[in-house]
């Protein structure tokens, strides 16, 4: 099997689809063994992995500790507001003063779109972008891929319909890269104002309508709709979402019979999804974050020991 | 001081001529100017320049940039400033009032004054703020404030939002014989834009500022214009749909004049493709379509003038997240060759350029300066329009770094710079017979 000739992984645009199916045929792997008893290999002893998390996380946050942990890395979790960037550093100087602790990688999630591209060409160690504004999230991406391949058997000639908005979602472009790249067809929805402009140089199709959207859909991934930014709603309220965009188990009659609801958390009950459908026989959602663990120990194995010709038992 | 510059083509914005003619400076004036090879006996004390191969050209006036003092002098003083002006070909720079405290009040306008003559390379004009604080509340002292040195006013990038009070401001303005210039944009609109709204932002997930900020303050200004009978200027024009409102404007016989800066009809927004901040501006660079937009609307003379929107900053506010880093980039040392560039490419000829950076400005802040006749203050800029060069950080004398052009080959350089009859400036001393 070729190798993985990343140093980081800053987005979705830099991988080939090699390098996304070495990064799912790895996740296999690793998802056996977290269902192993004794859920921990020594895969990565000695190396030293740093989860800075500019911007709040629970989940992502968890599962890349877990990840790092379950290959037996050292692991320090920074946030911004227990680090020197509330008392007026620099992300730059941040990460330089990491960088001169000689990890191996840092894990960073940012609230500014381009954060992670701006430190890697600086930093010696490997960067995976946990999440970087409104532009990508290319780990979140990854385990989705991982999910549907799963469920689906194939990435190629599927049918996609990412509901929600678009615009200022990191997980959307992400997929949407990925899942071009991988052979699916992406159909994007949501109220215009969460669409972006120019959407069609993505190479998506646009129909607003979710209910329109979804048919014939073998993936329905809907979006976390952002309710704490109430100043900045692109729309009235969430009972109006709920009404004309969210998805209930009478919209999900369009789509496939065997369709996938998939949905990146936290979850919005009765806004962007019905409970009945979250928790229903189409929903992946909990296996999404499953997967999220083993999608990222085969990264942080990639990155980081990959070049070894170690072996994960 | 007396010197003989000859074996230049002079260019007169004025007359739209371009002619081998040779030139005495004395006494702070252009004294004789006369065809080629005319002066042939002369004193033996006077200096002679060799402006073989080289034009000739009015001192330039740059109408819209930031000299950050007082407030921001680590970002520039205006002595630094100055510097870089009359390196890159100016002698008179009209600097906006987004200082601090801001430009409102006589005495801050005095200060500039003070330090630019402190300096002494170049004619410093006062913009001050329409209104105090630039804070869109309450008009400031028109009448004093033309009176200390204003040549103009303008609440800079924070553009007056209530039009009435607009409105006010551009009737009072002309009974003074202030020009009102404004930054156009809706800044509910830019909301947190960082870039242009478009495909390139849809692509890298920033923020975007849509040509419709800019736009609809721009059919306010004309609306006003239009209404009152009195003129504005915009400022930084970026969009095509802000040249055809222009366009339709000036047709009607509405008041308004416009500029635009270099890096408007240089570059586009893949520029800010790997969130290079700088490429971060506001206005944003625009599109293509925008460009071409913006080179006819030059050719046109539907845009009078160009500006740099010199905007120093400091490592500190653009060593950042691209959403946190400042908007702006410094224009002073790369203005001539981005705008001669519009020469070859056929857009512009030689002396549309030298008008826009000259006699145009210089006619829209009424001041007496751009032009080069017998008896006029000898501000002058000798450039050679073939020479080729690599922009490099150690040739800025701004006090900042922040262009997009830093490692671009540019072609076109100022070479020497008089200003009222002093050489202020000169790039390379083979090119000159003194100091």
């Amino acid at each position: 099997m070729e190798g993985f000739n990343h140093k980081d992984l800053l987005g979705m645009g830099q991988l080939s689809v090699r390098d996304i199916e070495l990064i799912l045929d790895t996740a296999e792997s690793m998802k056996e063994v977290s269902q192993r008893d004794i859920k921990k290999v020594p895969t990565l002893r000695g190396k030293s992995i740093v989860n800075f998390f500019y911007e709040p996380s629970t989940r992502t946050r968890a599962s890349f500790e877990l990840a790092a942990k379950r290959l037996s890395a050292d692991t320090i979790s920074l946030s911004s507001s227990g680090s020197s960037m509330t008392k007026g550093e620099t992300l730059m100087d941040t990460a330089k003063n990491l960088q001169a602790m000689n990890p191996d990688l840092i894990v960073l999630r940012h609230s500014s779109s381009g954060a992670p591209h701006m430190l890697a060409p600086e930093i010696k160690a490997g960067i995976i972008n946990a999440g970087d504004g409104t532009n990508e999230h290319p780990t979140q991406a990854l385990l989705d891929l991982f999910t549907i391949r799963e469920k689906k058997g194939r990435l190629q000639g599927l049918k996609v319909a990412i509901i929600g908005d678009i615009k200022h979602s990191r997980v959307a472009r992400s997929n949407i890269i990925g899942l071009k790249k991988m052979g699916a067809d992406v159909t994007i929805s949501g109220p215009p104002t969460m669409i972006p402009v120019n959407a069609e140089s993505l190479g998506v199709d646009v129909i607003n309508n979710p209910a329109e959207a979804i048919k014939d859909k073998d993936v329905i991934m809907v979006l976390r709709i952002q309710l704490e930014r109430q100043s900045k709603l692109l729309f009235p309220t969430a009972r109006e979402y709920s009404t004309y965009f969210g998805i209930n188990r009478e919209t999900l009659k369009n789509a496939k019979e065997d369709a996938i609801v998939m949905h990146p958390g936290p979850i919005n009950r009765g806004v962007e999804l019905a409970s009945d459908v979250a928790d229903g026989p189409f929903s992946v959602i909990l296996e999404q974050v499953t997967n999220g663990v083993a999608v990222r120990m085969a990264l942080l194995y990639l990155l980081v020991g990959g070049h070894k010709s170690d072996n994960i038992d | 001081m007396t010197i003989l510059i000859r074996g230049g083509d002079l260019v007169d914005p004025v007359k739209g001529l371009i002619e081998k003619q040779d030139l005495i400076v004395e006494g702070g004036r252009v004294s004789r100017i006369l065809p080629a090879g005319a002066f042939s006996e002369l004193n033996p004390g006077i200096s002679i320049i060799d402006a073989s191969g080289m034009l000739i050209i009015p001192g330039m006036i740059d109408m819209h940039v930031h000299l950050r003092e007082p407030g921001y002098e680590y970002k520039e003083t205006i002595e630094s400033g100055s510097l870089a002006g009359v390196a890159g070909g100016f002698t008179g720079l009209a600097c906006m009032p987004n200082t601090d405290p801001a430009n409102d009040n006589v005495s801050v306008t005095e200060f500039i004054l003070r330090q630019s003559a402190k300096a002494g390379k170049l004619k410093v004009y006062p913009i001050a703020a329409i209104t105090k604080g630039r804070k869109g509340e309450t008009l400031t002292e028109f009448g004093d404030l033309k009176k200390a040195g204003a040549v103009g006013l303008s609440d800079d990038g924070s553009p007056v939002v209530n039009s009435e009070l607009m409105r006010r401001a551009i009737e009072y303005a002309r009974y003074h014989g202030l020009a009102v210039i404004s930054h156009c944009e809706d800044i509910n609109l830019s909301g947190e834009g960082v870039m242009h709204e478009g495909m390139i932002s849809t692509q890298i997930g920033l923020k975007g500022i849509p040509s419709a900020s800019e736009e609809v303050m721009v059919q306010r200004e004309i609306s006003l214009a239009r209404l009152t009978g009195c003129p504005v200027h915009i400022a930084h024009v970026s969009t095509a749909g802000s040249v055809n409102a222009i366009r339709r404007a000036k047709e009607d016989g509405v008041p308004v004049t416009a500029e635009t800066a270099p890096h408007y009809f240089s570059l586009d927004h893949g520029s800010v493709v790997g969130y290079d901040t700088n490429a971060k501006i506001n206005p944003p660079l625009r599109t293509q379509e925008d460009i071409l937009a913006i080179k006819k609307g030059l050719a046109e003379d539907v845009i009078d003038v160009i500006a740099t929107d010199h905007a120093p900053h400091n490592l500190l506010e653009k060593n950042l997240e691209f959403d946190k880093a400042a908007f702006g980039i410094i224009g002073l040392e790369t203005a001539l060759p981005l705008t001669l560039a519009l020469v070859r490419e056929g857009v512009l000829t030689i002396q549309a350029v030298v008008r826009k950076l000259t006699c145009s400005p210089a006619s829209i802040l009424r001041v007496d300066r751009g032009v080069i006749r017998e008896g006029s203050v000898a501000d002058l800029a000798i450039i050679d329009p073939e020479c080729e060069y690599i922009l490099k950080e150690e040739d800025i004398l701004s006090k900042s770094r922040n262009t997009p052009f830093m490692g671009k080959k540019l072609k076109g350089r100022n070479v020497l710079t008089i200003f009222e009859g002093q050489i202020v400036w000169s790039r390379d001393s083979k090119h000159i017979g003194c100091r």
